[in-house]
């Protein structure tokens, strides 16, 4: 953790002062988990199509380079103008010479997660390019001036009175009206005049197809094909693991990602963008910013097999109290916790300990990623190139002394039964926190071991 | 070093040994009543399915369902009518914005999630389905499949150059998870099924055909033992 | 058949009742039980915290203590977890020692594959299921999953006399423990468990209990807290009751 900033505990610390607001995060976020498991129940053999999901991506990341090179000549005979970007300072340039060789200055953006991940708002918005997101719940906090809080729900956070004075402010809504349905008109009223005007349009990508050099956009507002066919420019970013071998391999992963994601059924649209429209230019950015590092990292480089459904936040009982910003970085939860350690390992280094290692995470994952193993052995990493507290280290140091000798452990169990006897004041205080909101389990008289050899010993 | 040539060596130096790809038939499941199955799916999710025998009950439906004025975009091969003359939308996209009901002819619908495949060649504009106010779809009976696994099996290769799932309304639930249809898309979508009559003289022929096939093979099996 | 008992340290220092019902219970099962006194603990402190590399004390010393049982049962499902998932030693024995280690429940129900039980115990219990003995060793099923349902601790507590299962809102949430989870994440490990307890107070719950002291522990903290009447046992406690 750097310096100055504050890690998951601390900010979940201050997300928890308000206690009914993490009652309803939780529930909110909590019944989006009932929505996946009666989809996931219902469907015949779900856990058989996981298993070929996991098994599609596991292909694709043992040959990515070739389905890499493939997608690209198919993109390129389609007419679809193909770049590279090693990392993200190199994705927002390309993206600003597009629009300033045309001259754009406004442009409308679909939700992207990698876009998120390479700050390209900020990026564009220093440079004078106006950007407008157009997913109801960016465009919430792209208002409000916050990240996403969640990689599907981007302003599951908020609550619809926050967002009622938002609207108000910026659209010229009723003062006090937080009716869902009236806030969503605004928007829809508001976002078609930015749709009619813009001339360029940046979407993400769900899917990008070796065998055919197509790619599938899903969303369920209909606005990645709202900003991209009404564009004379369309920008389509995407990272490397993206692709997948053949369009058929398509049913599998539509048939996984919304059940998983929100428990629908399907995304109300999954568009496969093949080539330009007439007139229009239609380009696609491959990114790596470190993908291909993950992807050497034998124990990690399977969270590479991703879609991006968020089904582990939603059944992530800390992610549910503790909220999206506590992760403080672009995607949260238990995927964010083992992706963004590759990333920059200082920074995030308390991300894989906000976990208890329930693996809830790992059953409801479409693609079957071990994330709470994962996130087991992110925690070695950390530790071994020293990303961790002096303190913590110490304290390690002394329990694995204590432990690994049973006189010392003997000794010490008896001396810490007596003080919590004798001396309670000792460990019964705020340097506890355990002692804060939860009371000292009652010291017996005599440990097992003690009365083993009193009863049994023969 | 290009970036392309940096990330594909650095991809071919990180990727491990090669891994299959799994066999997809044995997702494809059992048995299933698709019209039933895509009907209530389609439902559920805020679309509303109608069983029609003749077009014209199409036509009386957009009749009750638009005012005067209200432009009606027709883009099947059958005129539907006064208020809904087939139309040609080749200008910009953008003038597409004041269509308040769009009809479009289906090729496919999948059971299994209630969505329709919307090859652009159906669609005059790749924005019609999508900017319309409502969304009208007339689709056979018998184009549907099962599942999305189907739905692949029967695309194949076919070529477009942009093509879409729909499956109803556009909807978003950003807000408290409150659901909400017409987020920037439809704000409905209708389907009407078909009973094609065509191709259920087809069905019939073929199975008289099949029928006959078993009685030659019969007669020819008949002939050689006994004879 | 020789079996070598093995209590977690926490168990033994703070939890000797479930300590000594294991005991008790295997042997009116007739299993000839033996606990090595010089044990202490199966190093998942360290390990979950990042130090697994500060565990070879602990695995060296454990391997010692039990190399020569047919099996080693534990009242733990997370510590069987640990040392089925991580315990190694420099030398081989570590080979035949992961595979020959049983949680309470699992040992009860595979190994001696126990139909019926003398215990009695007339009040309303809730189940925790705690994730590591769930999710890590399938004692029973996992909501997530779509797959037929099972729990061998469940089968367990119906053999019971008078015992009746209450049933809660979430069948397998966390309830927040986590190993040092619950210090260094105080916050929302807390409000873990005191929704997860709040289910229970909810459903009428007189106990509660479950394959691991240490979640009990950290509801029966939160129970304290609040001055609740009820109380956590573990199971073994339950299973060797009346």
């Amino acid at each position: 953790m750097e310096s100055g900033l504050k890690d998951h505990a601390e900010l979940a610390a201050i997300f928890n002062k308000d206690e009914n607001r993490v009652d309803w995060h939780d529930e909110t976020l909590w019944w989006v988990r009932q929505k996946r498991d009666k989809m996931a129940h219902g469907l015949p053999g779900w856990e058989a199509l996981r298993e070929a999901a996991s098994q599609i991506k596991d292909n694709v990341l043992s040959n990515l380079n070739e389905y890499l090179q493939q997608f690209e000549v198919n993109a390129q005979a389609n007419g679809i103008i193909v770049h590279w970007a090693a990392d993200a300072k190199e994705h927002n340039e390309i993206v600003l010479e597009l629009l300033l060789k045309n001259g754009i200055r406004k442009m409308v953006k679909s939700k992207s997660m990698l876009t998120e991940e390479c700050h390209l708002n900020e990026y564009l918005e220093q440079q004078g390019i106006d950007v407008i997101d157009s997913d109801l719940g960016e465009r919430i906090v792209q208002l409000a001036k916050e990240p996403p809080s969640h990689i599907v729900l981007p302003c599951i956070h908020k609550k619809k009175e926050e967002i009622g004075d938002l609207f108000h402010i910026h659209l010229g809504t009723p003062a006090g009206n937080a009716d869902p349905q009236l806030l969503t008109e605004a928007a829809r009223q508001h976002l078609r005049e930015v749709f009619l005007t813009r001339k360029a349009a940046l979407t993400g990508v769900n899917f990008a197809v070796a065998e055919t050099g197509e790619f599938v956009v899903c969303t369920n507002e209909g606005n990645a094909d709202m900003g991209a066919h009404l564009a004379d420019i369309h920008i389509a970013s995407m990272g490397i693991e993206k692709i997948i071998p053949q369009r058929k391999h398509l049913g599998v992963f539509l048939r996984l990602l919304a059940r998983s994601a929100t428990g629908q059924p399907i995304t109300t649209y999954s568009s496969h963008f093949v080539k330009p429209r007439d007139g229009q230019q239609m380009h696609i950015i491959i990114v790596d910013n470190g993908r291909s590092i993950q992807l050497g990292r034998e124990d990690f480089r399977n969270s590479l097999k991703c879609i991006r459904c968020g089904a582990c936040m939603n059944t992530c009982p800390v992610y549910r109290r503790s909220g999206g910003h506590s992760y403080h970085t672009a995607i949260a939860g238990p995927i964010g916790a083992i992706l963004a350690p590759n990333l920059d390992m200082e920074k995030y280094a308390d991300l894989p300990f906000a976990s208890t290692l329930c693996g809830s995470c790992s059953n409801v994952c479409p693609v079957k990623i071990d994330i709470h193993q994962q996130l087991y052995k992110w925690r070695q990493v950390i530790v071994q190139k020293g990303y961790t507290t002096t303190a913590k280290k110490a304290s390690m140091k002394l329990m694995a002394f204590t432990l690994s000798s049973p006189a010392a452990y003997h000794t010490g169990g008896k001396v810490g039964r007596w003080v919590l006897k004798h001396a309670p004041f000792a460990v019964n205080n705020k340097f506890n926190p355990w002692f804060k909101q939860r009371d000292m389990p009652e010291p017996p008289e005599q440990s097992f071991g003690e009365w083993y050899n009193e009863n049994r010993k023969k | 070093m290009s970036s392309r040539d940096k990330i594909l060596s650095a991809v071919a130096a990180s990727q491990p040994r090669l891994s299959l790809l799994p066999d997809l038939d044995i997702l494809k499941g059992g048995e299933i009543n698709v019209v039933e199955k895509f009907t209530e799916v389609l439902t559920a999710i805020g679309g509303k399915v109608i069983n029609i025998a003749r077009l014209d009950e199409v036509t009386a439906y957009i009749e009750m369902n638009t005012a005067a004025g209200q432009r009606v975009v027709n883009l099947l091969s059958d005129s539907l009518g006064m208020r809904a003359p087939q139309a040609d939308i080749k200008d910009l996209p953008h003038t597409l914005d004041n269509i308040e009901l769009a009809v479009l002819q289906a090729d496919m619908g999948i059971a299994e999630n209630g969505a329709i495949w919307l090859n652009e060649n159906r669609l005059g504009q790749r924005v019609t389905p999508f900017i319309c106010q409502h969304l009208v779809v007339i689709m056979d009976k018998s184009n549907i499949v099962p599942t999305m696994h189907h739905a692949y099996e029967k695309i194949g290769d076919e070529k477009y150059g942009f093509a879409t799932f729909i499956a109803g309304p556009s909807k978003t639930a950003d807000i408290e998870q409150s659901l909400v249809l017409g987020a920037h898309g439809s704000r409905s979508m209708t389907v009407f099924l078909r009973i094609f009559k065509q191709a259920e003289l087809v069905k019939l022929f073929q199975n008289y055909l099949a029928k006959t096939k078993v009685a030659i093979i019969l007669t020819l099996v008949y002939m050689s033992v006994f004879c | 058949m020789k079996v070598g008992l093995f209590i977690p340290c926490y168990v033994d220092q703070f939890y000797p009742g479930a300590a000594i019902a294991t005991l008790q219970l295997l042997e009116k099962l007739g299993v000839d039980v033996t606990y090595p006194p010089n044990q202490t603990c199966c190093g998942q402190p360290m390990a979950n915290s990042g130090f697994e590399h500060l565990t070879g004390g602990c695995n060296d010393l454990f391997i010692k203590n039990f190399a020569g049982f047919d099996y080693v049962v534990a009242p733990s499902g997370s510590c069987v977890l640990h040392i089925k998932e991580h315990l190694h030693g420099d030398a081989d024995p570590q080979e035949t020692i992961n595979h020959k280690v049983y949680e309470l429940t699992e040992f009860l129900t595979d190994v001696l594959k126990v139909k019926s039980l003398p215990a009695k115990f007339p009040h309303k219990v809730g189940m925790h299921q705690s994730c590591h003995g769930q999710r890590g060793l399938h004692l029973s099923q996992m909501t997530e999953l779509a797959a037929p349902e099972y729990s061998k601790p469940g089968s367990l507590l119906n053999m019971v006399e008078g015992i009746e299962l209450i049933p809660l809102n979430r069948k397998d949430e966390c309830c927040g423990f986590g190993g040092t989870f619950c210090v260094a994440e105080e916050a929302v490990s807390v409000k873990m468990g005191k929704d997860r307890v709040a289910d229970h107070l909810e459903h009428g719950a007189e106990y509660i209990t479950g394959v691991d002291m240490s979640c009990l522990m950290h509801m029966e903290g939160i129970l304290n807290r609040q001055g609740s009447k009820v109380k956590v046992l573990h199971i073994a406690e339950i299973l060797n009751a009346g």
